[in-house]
């Protein structure tokens, strides 16, 4: 393996200073390092032709289903999907069996990804087992190496406990994120509730059970004076409400996800169990305002939800599918056409998948700068290709984009200087 | 018939598949099965030797029994699985409960399921042709087809009808596939109930919201209700029974601004009393029984037809 990695004749895109320009980036002994005058032997030297060099993506919302349901992923598998989609790291989330709540699982999940394709940064139960009713050890999971705690698949009900968690998790520089739903509103429904619903005769989940608990979030955020992050937002409602708060000043940070800025409620069509997944696909103008989101700055990270599931989930009655659809792998393509639509400028949307997400998270990464961690990806926008069933990588094949055509794609993954996917002509 | 109408349908999931050609066409097949019940001997050939599957995973006495009747009067071959007694209780999923039943080469399964879209679901996974006998609170085509069938032979028409259909709209796919159907031919499709029985857009598929039962019933040409449910316990809907029926129930005083010649139906079976007074259940207006008779010839018609309408004759 070269120790040095000289790419050349690229496109730098660097959020943390600004940079967007012409030029070569060298990386030694798993560090960005100074671009130096001649070119020593051992080293691998590639013309990218203008090719996008932008710090490696981070995905800080991705299930890896291990411990405990290693038949939909592993941690080697789902690395192996982040790498193919340009990702150096993903942040886990701990609905695994048994939940992450302690620093054992915690441990066991870093040990797994020792030798994964990309960094996985896990995140700790906000409560014990999930169940809502205690808080779990931050201290000992901040040791353990989480970087945040969520109960993420279900809210925290009780909102004194929510609030103590945030008191809590600031203790121990934890990032609280939360998963917003009232669920009395949202039980039984499968898809968002509207027109489609009512078509197709399934329960719906109107958009106020996601907004009501971004609003608790929000005021606990107030209350408390810490840091609360809104995963996967879907709702023009909550878009709205994180954009008032910011103004304010609240520390409330938030993510939505490609599908919800790709895809509407029209998508379940038939039935579609690649179409259901919580919070639900919603209208138009949802999808409008997680675009808007975006490119106004209320919404700092894209993230995917990648969350694989088998067919025993999915291939039945709609009401009873598994919520859930992969993402890692068509990530990076589907957020390339905001940019090819005028939403968001290629340094915005590296900022959003790269850099902001290592801010929130406090972690290495998101620059380009020297002497930072060698993570870097280099991205062709202009590829395209079909997204085949056959092509995937994640164990869990169920992804609403199946053939679809689609443009722009990670040619390079490289993570701590060590190349993670390669798919260069 | 003209030339060039043919059915098409092979199976048969949902009013919202059919164009207005092919509800009227089903109408006139039934019609023309309806006198083979009045025989002495209730039997013609059609479709001997024919394999139809009742496969129920809801229970049902009227539906079931009128799609069984319906089958063995054409000389078919009826078998019938419910939930209960099959490889559910099992853990076996639908679809490979389906796919074994497919290997036995059914020509026909008929599917009522708890769950929306599950006729749908087997529809890409097995040959058989599919018939909906109720998924969920989607659609339940064939009552809506003998509804239809009940209220043309009565007033010659669809087209230009006023409908008034009272109840629980959101959980009844009943109202659903008779929202759609009515309104498909013509007809004008009124709703009343509690606004916690009212779906979001509902005009979408064809009804008009009224603010009360006695606006929904007024100048009604046919006034429907239907069943209300226990109370659900994860939904609280109504706070009573009692109270439904006090102001949603159909009694004679509201039929007062019906039209004099209103038809009065129902899918049944009925709870006495809420949803609908039993003299106005028993009274001269009402054709619940007719649909009943009607729905053993419409179920006729439509097993019939997805076979291709052939069959030895």
């Amino acid at each position: 393996m070269e120790s040095l990695i000289i790419l050349q004749n690229g496109r730098l895109l660097d959020p943390s200073t600004g940079l967007d320009a012409r030029g070569d980036l060298w990386l030694q002994d798993g560090l960005i390092a100074p671009v130096g005058n001649s070119i020593p032997d051992n080293s691998r030297v590639i013309d990218l032709d203008g090719k996008w060099i932008v710090p490696g993506l981070i995905d800080m919302h991705v299930h890896l289903r291990e411990p405990g349901e290693e038949y939909k992923e592993t941690i080697e598998t789902g690395t192996k999907a982040a790498a193919v989609g340009g990702f150096t790291a993903v942040v886990c989330m701990p609905n695994t069996t048994p939940v992450n709540d302690n620093a054992s699982v915690t441990r066991f999940i870093l040990e797994q990804a020792r030798n994964a394709s990309a960094r996985v940064y896990p995140a700790g139960a906000i409560s014990k087992g999930s169940d809502g009713e205690g808080l779990a050890e931050y201290g000992e999971l901040k040791e353990a190496g989480a970087v945040a705690v969520t109960d993420d698949g279900l809210p925290v009900f009780d909102s004194q406990l929510m609030r103590r968690a945030m008191e809590y998790a600031g203790s121990h520089n934890l990032l609280v994120i939360s998963h917003s739903e009232e669920m009395a509103l949202s039980r039984n429904g499968s898809m968002n509730e509207g027109i489609v619903s009512t078509r197709l005769g399934l329960r719906g989940i109107p958009a106020a059970a996601e907004s009501i608990m971004v609003f608790r979030e929000i005021a606990l955020a107030e209350l408390t004076g810490q840091r609360t992050h809104i995963a996967h937002v879907s709702t023009a409602a909550s878009a709205d409400l994180i954009r008032q708060a910011k103004a304010r000043g609240v520390r409330v940070s938030a993510e939505t996800t490609p599908h919800y800025f790709t895809l509407t409620e029209e998508a379940v069509a038939e039935y579609d169990t690649h179409a259901k997944m919580n919070p639900p696909l919603r209208t138009e103008a949802d999808r409008q305002a997680m675009r808007q989101g975006l490119q106004d700055g209320t919404f700092d990270a894209i993230t995917t939800d990648h969350a694989p599931h088998s067919v025993l989930e999915k291939e039945v009655e709609f009401d009873r599918a598994a919520n859930g659809i992969i993402g890692l792998e068509t990530s990076l393509s589907l957020s390339l056409q905001l940019v090819r639509d005028g939403v968001l400028d290629p340094l915005r949307l590296i900022e959003v998948m790269s850099t902001a997400p290592a801010r929130i998270l406090q972690v290495p990464g998101g620059t380009l700068v020297e002497g930072s961690p060698a993570d870097v990806t280099v991205i062709d926008p202009d590829r395209k290709y079909v997204f085949t069933k056959d092509s995937i990588v994640s164990k869990g094949k169920n992804s609403p984009f199946i053939d679809w055509e689609l443009q722009g794609k990670a040619v390079l993954t490289i993570m701590g200087g060590r190349v993670t996917h390669d798919d260069l002509p | 018939m003209k030339e060039s109408y043919r059915f098409q349908h092979r199976h048969i999931l949902g009013i919202e598949q059919f164009s207005p050609a092919d509800i009227f066409y089903i109408l006139d097949t039934a019609n023309s099965f309806k006198e083979i019940s009045n025989r002495p001997i209730k039997k013609v050939p059609t479709l001997r030797g024919k394999t139809i599957v009742n496969f129920f995973f809801e229970p049902s006495t009227r539906t079931r029994l009128s799609f069984e009747i319906a089958a063995k009067r054409m000389s078919a071959d009826t078998f019938n699985i419910s939930a209960s007694t099959s490889s559910a209780t099992k853990g076996e999923t639908l679809i490979d409960t389906a796919k074994n039943l497919q290997a036995m080469n059914p020509d026909i399964i008929i599917i009522r399921h708890s769950s929306s879209g599950a006729p749908a679901l087997l529809t890409r996974h097995i040959q058989s042709s599919i018939i909906n006998a109720g998924d969920g609170t989607h659609e339940h085509p064939s009552q809506a087809l003998l509804d239809l069938m009940t209220v043309r032979e009565r007033k010659g028409k669809i087209e230009g009808l006023k409908i008034a259909i009272v109840g629980d709209i959101a959980h009844s796919r009943v109202a659903h596939s008779d929202i759609l159907g009515f309104s498909k031919l013509g007809a004008e499709v009124r709703v009343a109930g509690p606004a916690t029985f009212m779906p979001p857009h509902l005009d979408m598929l064809g009804a008009t919201v009224c603010d009360s039962v006695r606006d929904a019933v007024t100048d009604a040409d046919v006034v429907m209700a239907l069943r209300i449910q226990k109370e659900r316990q994860d939904d609280p809907l109504i706070p009573s029974l009692r109270e439904y029926s006090q102001f949603y129930g159909i009694n004679s005083e509201l039929l007062q601004y019906a039209r004099p010649d209103a038809l009065i139906m129902h899918p049944g079976p009925i709870n006495r009393g809420v949803e609908m007074n039993p003299d106005v259940a028993d009274g001269e207006r009402s054709v619940i029984l007719e649909q009943v008779t009607n729905g053993v010839a419409v179920r006729m018609a439509l097993l019939y037809l997805v076979m291709g309408g052939e069959g030895n004759s």
